[in-house]
């Protein structure tokens, strides 16, 4: 459990990590709260000939107030800084509900949101929810800035739209439509504590039909997914029992089901059928 | 003697060094001129070396040495318990190696180790080792293996078999099965389990070339057996060349019993080194490949019986995997200790056990907490309950009517335990069932259990109930049985205790039994403080040393307290007798009109003339003035080898709860009504059985060892073997009866092992009736959420 050597710098700020990244042209790896990365490479699944560490840079862990009911979350905000901001709760109270699942104590303490983002494991609860919340990420470059769509960022199992001389720098969270509700509902594979499958929900009703409905899904596919066929079948719904079942019946349309020695493909698309309903009644349940 | 200390929850004297992380333990150490070697360890899991090059390896920085199988003096590691030994049972024996020369047989066994100045410099090294291997073909299934056309392993063992092994009357069984109103048939896997102590294993070898001796630091259950082995049968030299210590041991569930090859790696290579210290730790992941691993059983079941439900007839059928070479006393676990006590607690008149022993490309297989008396009382546990459920009969009650009855002890049980060396009988001496069953039914509210199901359904959720009313061979035990060439071990299985008493008073004993966990300074100290009339923090108990402490052979099988105990008690009463001829001396008073009074001994009919043990100490190691004949000092040694086991019994009832849309297991309620005789501290008591209790729901709801067919261990790290979460659990709800042992004098069981022989059972039972309804007869653990859905959807997967 050592790692291969590698070659490490501390940047004292982002511009400075930006250059050290752009200066060793695909050899380097990003450390931030090295919640993933380490492990694998003390497994020596992963070695890279550098680390930059900028788990230090005070810039990117800000949790900002977009105003409105929108938020940004620096990238090197840990899990532990955003269940512990009011404003990142209140605004997106999903958060609260899926945080507490993820890892345990000294991951929560360590790990941080833009870390996941960026590792893109299909098993990662982060992805989802992202997704149902319609966030987008901010990217830095030695050229600027760039603003990338969740459903656009992520690309396939670990990996990303980010480049080799890119850092993701912040998750920018719109508002919530007024009265939507949003839950997440997950099974965890009972080693790693991952998610074989887990549904983030944000549903608003208006009159008696459903008007807003973003549901997305990880752990089934080869990444998180926005589920569009649920949403469809959802919006302009009574959003009574049946409806919901209904559009949960298709919460692995089109997708190419995951499977390991844990559990079958047809266990997942079934869970995912499930967890699909469960979100989505406790997101209207949670409808104030 | 007093009694305030005795039967107390006291709090553990070692717990504030545990918990404030001031505990020593092997990875702790660090010796100076210290050297660090790494093992490579085969990918492959059934494959001929053609050749290892070295070469680039040892020219990387740092590295001193690099051993191959080629340098290793006498390369196989000792295997001590052949199945039935001596008694006409053949065993085609391979024993492990320190490195593999010719072949491998499982993924992770030993083939190149390098050592270096650094542990990162020896890792880095071991990728610059070219070993060119031939694969082979793979078979990780024990069943499989002994089928025509499977891989062969080893030539000196056709079709894979190490041993058939038969116990019981076959001629009177094959007929009580035939005759039977009603035989249920049922084939259940036991599966392969990770033993998984919080600290893995490591040690670290010191030769000194000024003496020829060698040091050894374990993290072991057994650092007396392990100086016996590695003496004898590794190293070549005389048992007093060599010293073992094992420092504190974070946990081991029997996996630190054995003889592992980085033992005497450390040995060999501090020798080549000319007496640097060679230190090795393993990662998790080796832990998981090449630390033994435990259970893995395939058994065919028959259980016979009258349609009143009188059980007349056990027939079973077990093919035990144990790997790809045969661990330190591999072939014991499913023989003497699962066999013979197939029929558990019930008197079933007719029982024939037959198992073969089987290799395969797998990790070896032994003794891992419980120990075959797990793998038995599923068997049973799960058979009681097939055959209540064929004949309509309540699983209580069924156990009701089998119980062997409290006048039928001692109770010769037909399973054959009853063949000591010299005729003597091994017999259940004990039990009173029907009373610890019937608590924990009513602390279960087991009259209820109807609505509790339909109020379940209404929430929808399947609830079950499970019982485990289970018997355990316990403090292992008579030499004379366990230890018997034929079958045991072929050693002894007694225990020491050596008490001193200082010139201040203050009181030591060492022990040859070795702590891992269980409190044993706390427990010891409880014995000798009550023996003495003593505060506890007068007695300093020392164990670990083969330098120092009396031969022992150290703890596993639920026996420090019950043999161990009864050592420390024996060396009590004998310092008690030579302080009280003493103090006779002292007090010009006749031995005879000595009475002892806690600490005090006292003229009787003349209390103010006595002496405390402090001042008898103090003067019997000044020894100024002795008796005739008498030596100084107050320290004596005793030996204790007990004339049988113990049996420990109880009932465990388990409640689960099954999601009916995911299959999901919850256990929300969990009893436990245990009789493990006199608790010597009832707090460490419960301790042990809350951990026994997880361990053994943990098998049945989540852990498994898993092979891929070419024999890649899938769930090879945590990330992929679930352990139990302590948030999984509901509280337990613990209950007693209290039926003293008659075999020693303290009337203790142990406990180390009870739990963990219990629960797995009685969840299993829980999860089988939860999914009744279903017309679900049998599934195989561990019941994940994805089995049971897929049971629960699909009839074809049904048993």
């Amino acid at each position: 459990m050592i790692p291969a050597a590698f070659d490490y710098a501390r940047p004292a700020d982002l511009d400075e990590a930006l250059k050290l990244l752009a200066g060793s042209a695909g050899e380097a790896k990003l450390l931030a709260g090295g919640q993933s990365l380490l492990p694998l490479m003390r497994l020596r699944l992963a070695s890279p000939g550098k680390l930059i560490d900028i788990g230090r840079i005070a810039e990117l862990r800000a949790i900002r107030d977009l105003g409105g009911g929108a938020t940004a979350i620096g990238a090197l905000a840990t899990y532990r800084d955003v269940l512990d901001s009011a404003l990142a709760i209140g605004n997106h109270p999903i958060l609260a509900l899926a945080i507490p699942g993820i890892g345990d104590v000294q991951v929560r303490n360590r790990g941080t949101l833009g870390g996941a983002v960026a590792h893109a494991d299909p098993a990662s609860d982060m992805p989802a929810i992202l997704l149902a919340l319609d966030a987008s990420l901010a990217i830095r470059s030695g050229s600027g800035e760039r603003v990338v769509p969740a459903e656009a960022f992520f690309i396939g199992a670990f990996s990303t739209d980010l480049a080799e001389d890119e850092i993701l720098t912040e998750i920018r969270i719109p508002a919530t439509p007024a009265g939507a509700g949003m839950a997440y509902q997950a099974i965890e594979q009972p080693a790693s504590g991952y998610s074989m499958v887990g549904v983030a929900a944000v549903v608003g009703r208006s009159g008696g039909s459903i008007d807003h409905a973003r549901i997305a899904v990880s752990g089934v596919g080869e990444i998180a997914y926005r589920a569009t066929a649920v949403e469809g079948a959802l919006l302009g719904s009574d959003g009574g029992p049946a409806a919901v079942a209904a559009a949960a019946e298709h919460a692995s349309d089109g997708q190419t089901v995951a499977a390991d020695f844990n559990a079958s493909a047809e266990y997942r698309a079934a869970m995912a059928v499930v967890h699909t309903r469960r979100a989505i009644e406790a997101a209207f349940a949670a409808i104030r | 003697m007093t009694s305030d200390v005795m039967g107390a929850s006291i709090k553990r004297v070692e717990d504030p060094r545990f918990i404030t992380g001031k505990g020593r333990y092997l990875d702790d150490i660090k010796l100076a001129g210290m050297t660090y070697m790494s093992i490579l360890r085969s990918p492959y899991a059934h494959a001929n070396i053609r050749s290892i090059d070295t070469s680039k390896a040892g020219a990387m920085p740092g590295v001193v040495l690099v051993l191959t199988g080629a340098d290793i003096p006498y390369n196989p590691l000792p295997m001590a318990w052949p199945a039935g030994g001596s008694s006409g049972v053949v065993n085609n024996i391979n024993m492990p190696r320190v490195l593999a020369t010719e072949g491998v047989k499982w993924t992770g066994e030993g083939v190149a180790a390098v050592i270096a100045e650094t542990a990162a410099q020896a890792v880095d090294a071991l990728d610059a080792i070219v070993v060119d291997w031939e694969p082979l073909p793979v078979v990780v299934d024990a069943e499989k293996a002994t089928q025509a056309g499977a891989p062969q392993l080893h030539e000196n063992a056709p079709n894979n078999v190490v041993f058939n092994w038969t116990v019981g009357d076959k001629a009177g069984t094959d007929a009580a099965v035939d005759a039977a109103e009603v035989v249920v048939r049922q084939r259940v896997v036991n599966q392969r389990l990770i033993p998984n102590p919080m600290e893995v294993r490591g040690d670290i070898g010191v030769f000194n070339p000024g003496t020829d001796e060698y040091t050894i630091w374990m993290s072991s259950q057994t650092p007396h057996i392990q100086r016996l082995l590695l003496a004898a049968f590794v190293m070549g030299i005389p048992e007093t060349k060599i010293r073992c210590i094992s420092p504190d041991v974070g946990g081991a569930f029997g996996s630190k019993i054995f003889c592992y090859a980085d033992m005497a790696l450390c040995l060999f290579a501090s020798k080549a080194l000319n007496g640097r210290p060679v230190k090795w730790v393993e990662t998790r992941r080796e832990n998981y490949q090449s630390t033994i691993h435990g259970r893995d059983h395939i058994t065919y079941l028959e259980i016979a019986g009258t349609r009143q439900g009188e059980i007349t007839g056990l027939r079973v059928k077990t093919f035990a995997n144990l790997g790809g070479r045969l661990s330190t006393i591999g072939p014991g676990i499913p023989t003497t200790l699962y066999g013979r006590v197939l029929s558990g607690c019930y008197k079933i008149p007719n029982v024939y056990c037959e198992v073969t022993g089987v290799y395969t490309n797998t990790t070896f297989v032994d003794a891992y907490r419980g120990a075959g008396r797990p793998e038995a009382a599923y068997v049973i546990e799960r058979a009681m309950d097939l055959f209540a459920d064929e004949i309509g009969l309540d699983p209580a009650e069924i156990r009701r009517r089998n119980f062997i009855a409290p006048d039928a002890f001692p109770y010769d049980n037909p399973s054959g335990l009853g063949t000591a060396v010299n005729g003597e009988k091994i017999y259940i001496d004990s039990g009173n069932y029907e009373p610890a069953m019937d608590l924990a039914l009513k602390t279960v509210g087991y009259a209820s259990l109807d609505k509790a199901k339909t109020d379940a359904r209404a929430r929808g959720k399947y609830l079950g109930l499970g019982l485990s009313t289970y018997i355990e061979v316990c403090g292992v035990a008579p030499s004379k049985w366990i230890g018997a060439v034929g079958e045991g071990w072929g050693a002894a299985m007694w225990e020491s205790a050596n008490l001193k008493v200082h010139l201040t008073g203050k009181v030591v004993l060492t022990m040859g039994t070795q702590p891992q966990g269980q409190g044993h300074e706390t427990t010891y100290s409880q014995i000798i403080a009550s023996e003495l009339g003593l505060p506890m923090e007068d007695v300093i108990v020392q164990h670990s040393d083969t330098q120092g402490t009396p031969f022992g052979y150290g703890s596993y099988g639920s026996r420090t307290s019950s043999v161990g105990g009864t050592a420390a008690v024996k060396a009590a009463g004998k310092v008690r007798e030579k302080a009280r001829q003493y103090a006779a001396h002292m007090l010009e008073a006749s031995v005879d009109d000595i009475e002892v009074v806690g600490a005090e001994y006292r003229v009787k009919g003349s209390p103010e003339k006595k002496k405390t043990l402090q001042e008898i100490a103090f003067a019997l190691d000044l020894g100024f003035s002795l008796p005739a004949g008498m030596e100084p000092y107050l320290d004596e040694t005793a030996y204790y080898d007990t004339p049988n086991c113990t049996w420990p019994f109880g009932t465990h009832i388990a409640i689960v709860e099954i999601d009916e849309e995911t299959g999901k297991v919850d256990l929300v309620r969990y009893v436990a009504v245990d009789d493990v005789g006199k608790k010597i501290n009832p707090m460490i008591v419960d301790g042990q059985l809350h951990g026994g209790i997880a361990q053994g729901v943990g098998q049945a709801l989540w852990e498994g060892a898993v092979y891929s067919d070419e024999g890649q261990l899938l769930s090879g790290s945590m990330l992929d073997y679930a352990l139990p979460r302590a948030s999984w659990f509901p509280n337990f709800e613990l209950g007693e009866t209290v039926t003293p042992s008659p075999v020693n004098p303290l009337g203790v069981k142990g406990v180390g092992e009870a739990g963990a022989i219990a629960s797995t059972a009685a969840v299993a039972n829980a999860v089988m009736d939860a999914l009744s309804p279903f017309g679900i007869r049998h599934l195989d653990m561990p019941y994940t959420a994805p089995k049971v859905w897929r049971a629960m959807h699909d009839k074809e997967a049904r048993s």
